[in-house]
């Protein structure tokens, strides 16, 4: 059912360039779109896929390079220019203002207005209510953006593109927040707004997609476009290699072992969220060592809350939580961590690391208060350094230089740092929230092979992760976890991905074990 | 503390990132434009910039009594300025070194007047006292911000003027306060850390300084051991945060008080912690204040602003204990020699405020000083080209 | 009795009436995501420049619209700094504090003969009292309502400010760049342009509360006239949850410890009770309550925090 209009190039970006400092974010690329076309833009995290984006909305201005609109060559210096032209674009992190209505948020910067500037929000209502119904994207004009689903904001960000009369819309990873129903439903949707001659654009790293929703796809690795490809005619591995650079393997070695003992027992857990709701709601597990529990769900199913009543940075309000026999229920971190429990936390930067020290000290998070590296309230920094050069030699941090501060690091290395840290601790049981989030394919290969060490190691691993893949590749045994409940838990082996998007979507079996 | 509270999201928190950096380079830069503001506004109001600086330096210089004055001024300020760095350092914003530091006046008049103790006693006693009082007055802020998530710079404004009416208050009670005036008694001559207090006064001391015109001069000013204190302080507070256990705690939560939480640190006593001991500092430069130079204290129409210059002292020193000790020196010899060049000129003395405020301004915005370096750097390559 | 009440809530009204404009500045500012700790120094300037336009063009109108210029001027520096040089606002802020009074007191120095006091302006050019003489002399009415222009235009603009903030398109987006100032440029929306716009009006604001104590509770400048008035400002703006309607609430509270404290330092009040305790009341209770709720009220999410276009 395509309805591409290969006469009417939409978009084509010429020798685009645009450099941050001395790094080269994108390098000499082309790209041409057709009106009525999906074309993806593939690329690893940092490829350059949304800096050049951002060119077209005109949030960056390009180094060097042109770019034509329908054949007429344009200077977007501002998103204004790119809304006149017709682009829209749907950012993977929303920029919905919270604390407003789902109408406000459309109708910011084209407000319909009385007299003396007040806003006619009457007239805002119906004319959301329209577009909406148009294409078929309901939603509550009235909703207060807080109180509503994440696939819902991402309708409020479509029908935002549309109210400004969007031609060409760009989608920035639109389904890492969605089900695997919802990814469904929004395909459809893309193929209907294509059918009433509109232009997709999607920024994504999953294949998958790919081969279902786009009809061109363009690779982009390290800034430089690599290939432009028509879908139907291209493998997933294929295109993996060219994202890649390398062939690759998504395949986690691991051999078959027999688990061990309970390790980590969850019973009946319920803990609040911010805005006071309960969030995990009675939640029951069990994690044996020589394990990898995998954690599948869709963000926002009661996954964060989980993890930090487990590691004792958020109340638990009813239930039990027993490491090897202890009850750990609302002890503080520090006892927790005394109690042989590690983790390597959802967010690297805000909960794993202190940037501004440097990866020595990050080294020592949970351990600067003990000898060797203090005596009596003095720290000593000989010892501290050597240590830190010890796990960096062993986990291969670079650079190798202990006294840089953490901030300097890659997004993998820091992970190496955090994991370092962690795993020396020698904990028996291990919990890696999201562990490979915003990390290149290197990287995430180190993250799963450490977990497989650990898990080898006889250490019982907890992992909690948004990407199925991850979970599915991983881990022994999957459990699913749908608004804040485990829905149902299956060995890894007899795991298939519909059953398992029909149980995260919340259609699974509760009894089921 | 794990809900999203208003201490989680305002100023302060982001700011401290920065303000923790401050970096040698840009406080010179700013000093130097905030000189050269200076002499634009004298300009403009028709004196003679170079003049009234020469007036000022040597009003600052030119006699021991004046450099005693100038070291007199800066201790408070640079004890003040610790103070905040410390906050600052340990990711708070201690705007209530001001009243922390009339709370440390005020326990050091009651402590150095009711209580009578040999001077190797009574000093230390009255030093600690002002301290403990002051720490635990700063330690209401960091009580209520851990506890609560009342965002410190609210809580210390308001507990600065609690301080300042507290004080309105006791020093009118009768039996401390003078009579027919609005000062206490003055603390006891144990308490007094004037150098030389009692000698100097001594008819052979007298004669002495006569023949003597370096000290004759030097010791008419009340010069006191609190610039040494000021020193020690300023070593401990080094000390404490660069070597010990502690000043990695507080530090961790003051860059990024969830990782510290996560690592296993306690967050709301590390708060508490630090704003007690950034009280005790601002509480040991009033204390200080009163056994070296006030001897009392009085009731306060308005602010006297050591706190707030304080933070200007901190902001300029880069908020490093050397450096602020060199801002505080470099402030009071401002303020010391600023006041000369309105009877000396009638230049409005107050320039010395803008230069200041002018400094700190410049220290804000770090980003301009590099826009502007970078703009001399591509003018000296033009030339060089040409 | 009544006439007691009547003097009680008349002092209220002049007593809140500049922290209600200084308050004012900080919600607009604050709600437009940049930080204004400034307000003390740009009400200190405004109350010179106030007083000195006063004085000599015998006009207090032109020394009110001076002052708030003034202020204005003074807030544009605070823009330019935490606005397009991304500067830290609190920094900026402190700045503005030593340069506000230190510029005041320098200018007075300079239009005065050398003092940091302003001559006083004479009666007839003190800001008119339009319900003057309507109401009988003392009586409850009179004591209420006998109020100085000033304070009748600080309520005014506490509705007007409300009516911008929450009804008008540039209140939408005044509001939409200081929670997610990067949602409001994606749409187009200019937020160097909103929040220059909202820190000088900041300064503007600020600047009429100085004058209005400068030129009405009072009837010159001095030094210590507004000492700490824009931090109390300040704190009453968080107090009012960052909305024009609650800073104002929070402002009377303020002043209606001020008017008891007058009231109750009369030698006819009905008991004596140290003014100094009274003084701190209001601080105590504003800590109580921040305790009990305000604690986790919501600030505007991008407070404080400079925006970076090129940002990756």
């Amino acid at each position: 059912m395509r309805n591409i209009d290969f006469d009417c190039k939409v978009i084509e970006m010429k020798d685009i360039v645009k450099k941050f400092g001395d790094f080269t974010a994108n390098d000499d690329i082309n790209l041409t779109v057709h009106k009525g076309e999906v074309h993806a833009l593939l690329g690893e995290n940092g490829a350059g896929k949304s800096t050049l984006m951002n060119i077209l909305y005109g949030l960056y201005q390009p180094t060097s390079g042109e770019i034509l609109i329908k054949g007429e060559k344009v200077d977007i210096t501002d998103p204004n220019i790119a809304i006149k032209k017709g682009i829209g674009m749907v950012h993977q992190h929303f920029m919905l203002v919270e604390p407003f209505t789902v109408a406000e948020n459309i109708v910011l910067g084209m407000e319909p207005t009385a007299t003396l500037g007040k806003i006619n929000i009457k007239k805002a209502i119906q004319d959301v209510e329209e577009i909406s119904n148009r294409y078929g994207l309901y939603v509550n004009p009235k909703d207060k953006i807080y109180d509503i689903t994440v696939g819902m904001q991402q309708r409020v960000e479509i029908l935002k593109a549309l109210y400004r009369g969007a031609e060409i819309l760009i989608l920035d990873e639109p389904t890492a927040v969605l089900t695997p129903q919802e990814i469904k439903e929004l395909i459809t949707i893309m193929r209907n707004l294509t059918q009433e001659g509109k232009t997709i654009i999607i920024i994504t790293h999953k294949l998958k997609e790919i081969k279902e929703a786009a009809d061109y796809c363009t690779i982009i690795r390290r800034g430089k476009r690599i290939d432009t490809v028509e879908v139907s005619n291209t493998s997933e591995t294929e295109l993996a290699d060219k994202m890649v650079g390398r062939e690759v393997s998504f395949k986690v070695d691991k051999e078959d072992k027999e688990r061990g003992r309970l390790a980590l027992r969850i019973d009946n857990l319920v803990v609040k969220d911010n805005r006071n709701v309960e969030a995990v709601k009675g939640l029951s597990l069990e994690v044996f060592t020589g394990e990898i529990l995998g954690v599948a769900g869709v963000d926002g199913n009661g996954q964060t809350e989980l993890i930090e009543a487990l590691t004792g940075l958020r109340r638990v309000e009813r239930g039990k939580v027993e490491v090897n026999g202890i009850d750990v229920t609302n002890n503080t971190p520090r006892q927790i961590i005394d109690n042989k429990m590690a983790s390597i936390p959802e967010d690297r930067q805000k909960r794993g690391l202190v940037l501004e020290y440097t990866v020595a000290e990050n080294m020592i998070l949970e351990n600067y208060a003990r000898e060797p590296f203090a005596r009596k309230g003095i720290l000593n920094k000989t010892a501290i350094n050597k240590f830190a050069r010890e796990l960096i030699k062993k986990f291969d941090v670079r650079p190798e230089d202990e006294t840089i501060k953490a901030k300097a690091l890659s997004g993998g290395n820091q992970q190496k740092v955090i994991i370092a840290r962690e795993v020396t601790n020698d904990p028996d049981v291990l919990i890696a929230a999201q562990p490979t989030r915003g990390l290149d394919v290197g990287a995430i290969e180190f993250v799963h092979k450490s977990l497989v060490e650990q898990r080898d190691k006889n250490k019982a691993v907890l992992l909690v992760s948004l990407e199925l893949d991850e979970v599915m590749n991983v881990s022994d045994r999957i459990a699913v976890i749908y608004e804040g409940q485990i829905v149902g838990i299956v060995d890894a082996k007899d795991a298939d991905e519909n059953t398992l998007g029909l149980m995260m979507a919340g259609g699974g079996n509760k009894d089921e074990k | 503390m794990k809900n999203k509270t208003f201490a989680d999201k305002t100023f302060a928190d982001k700011t401290i990132a920065y303000l923790t950096k401050g970096t040698l380079g840009f406080s010179i830069i700013s000093i130097f434009l905030g000189f050269i503001i200076g002499a634009i506004i004298l300009a403009i109001a028709g004196f003679n910039p170079i003049q009234a600086y020469g007036v000022m330096i040597s009003g600052v210089i030119s006699r021991p009594s004046y450099i005693a004055w100038t070291i007199i001024g800066s201790t408070p300020i640079i004890i003040t300025a610790l103070s905040i760095a410390f906050a600052f350092k340990t990711g708070l914003f201690n705007i209530g070194a001001e009243g922390q530091f009339i709370i440390g006046g005020i326990t050091a008049a009651i402590v150095g007047y009711f209580v009578e103790l040999p001077s190797f006693l009574h000093i230390p006693l009255v030093l600690l006292a002002a301290m403990t009082a002051a720490g635990l007055w700063g330690g209401i802020a960091g009580f209520l911000k851990a506890k609560f998530g009342v965002h410190e710079v609210i809580s210390t404004i308001m507990l600065n003027w609690i301080a300042l009416y507290l004080n309105n208050y006791i020093v009118l009670i009768e039996g401390f306060r003078r009579a027919t005036s609005q000062r206490t008694h003055e603390i006891q001559r144990t308490a007094n850390i004037v150098i030389l207090e009692q000698w100097k006064r001594s008819p052979e001391g007298r004669e002495w300084l006569r023949g003597h015109d370096f000290f004759g001069d030097a010791l008419r000013t009340p010069l006191n051991w609190g610039f040494v204190i000021a020193i020690i302080l300023a070593i401990i507070v080094w000390y404490t945060l660069n070597k010990t256990t502690l000043g990695y705690e507080l530090k961790a939560v003051g860059y990024n008080r969830h990782a510290a939480e996560y690592g296993g640190i306690n967050v709301s006593r590390s708060m508490f912690t630090s704003m007690v001991i950034s009280g005790a500092l601002a509480g040991a430069a009033g204390g200080l204040h009163v056994m070296g130079i006030s001897k009392s204290i009085a009731s306060l129409a308005a602010m006297e602003g050591f706190g707030f210059n304080g933070i200007a002292v901190a902001l300029i020193g880069g908020n490093s204990s050397l450096g602020i000790i060199f801002s505080g020196l470099l402030f009071s010899a401002l303020q010391y020699g600023g006041s000369k060049i309105q009877p000396a000129l009638g230049a409005p003395s107050e320039v010395i405020h803008i230069m200041i405020g002018a400094i700190v301004f410049f220290i804000a915005m770090p980003k301009l000083i590099k826009y502007i370096l970078h703009n001399i750097k591509k003018k000296r390559g033009a030339k060089n080209a040409g | 009795m009544l006439d007691s009440l009547g003097f009680i809530i008349g002092t209220t009204l002049m007593y809140s009436t500049p922290l209600i404009y200084a308050a004012l500045g900080g919600v607009i500012t604050e709600n437009s995501g940049v930080t204004n700790i400034g307000l003390e120094g740009m009400m200190t300037i405004g109350a010179l420049i106030g007083a000195t336009v006063g004085f000599y063009s015998g006009n207090p109108w032109l020394g009110f619209l001076a002052a708030g210029l003034a202020g204005g001027v003074l807030a544009l520096f605070h823009a330019i700094a935490s606005v397009t040089f991304e500067a830290d606002q609190v920094v900026s802020g402190i700045a503005i504090n030593f340069l506000g009074p230190g510029l005041a007191l320098f200018l007075s120095r300079l239009f005065f003969e050398g003092a940091t006091m302003t001559k006083a302006i004479p009666l007839d050019s003190k800001m008119p009292r339009p319900l003057h003489g309507i109401f009988p002399r003392n009586s409850f009415l009179d004591l209420v309502f006998n109020q100085y222009a000033t304070v009748y235009m600080a309520f005014l603009l506490v509705f007007v400010l409300w009516y911008l903030l929450y009804r008008t398109k540039l209140g939408l987006r005044i509001r939409a760049v200081g929670e997610h100032p990067r949602a409001a440029d994606t749409l187009g929306v200019n937020i160097y342009r909103i929040r220059y716009l909202c820190v000088i009006l900041s300064g503007v604001f600020a600047g009429f509360g100085g004058a209005s104590m400068s030129l009405a509770i009072v009837s010159n400048f001095r030094p210590t006239l507004v000492s700490g008035h824009g931090f109390i400002a300040l704190a009453a703006m968080i107090f009012g949850k960052w909305k024009p309607q609650g800073a104002m609430w929070a402002c009377l509270l303020f002043g209606v410890s001020n008017g008891l404290v007058v009231y109750l330092g009369r030698a006819d009040a009905p008991f004596q009770i140290s003014v100094q305790i009274l003084s701190m009341l209001p601080y105590v209770l504003t800590l109580i309550v921040l305790m009990g709720f305000v604690g986790r009220a919501s600030a505007p999410a991008a407070v404080g925090v400079p925006y970076e276009k090129g940002e990756r």
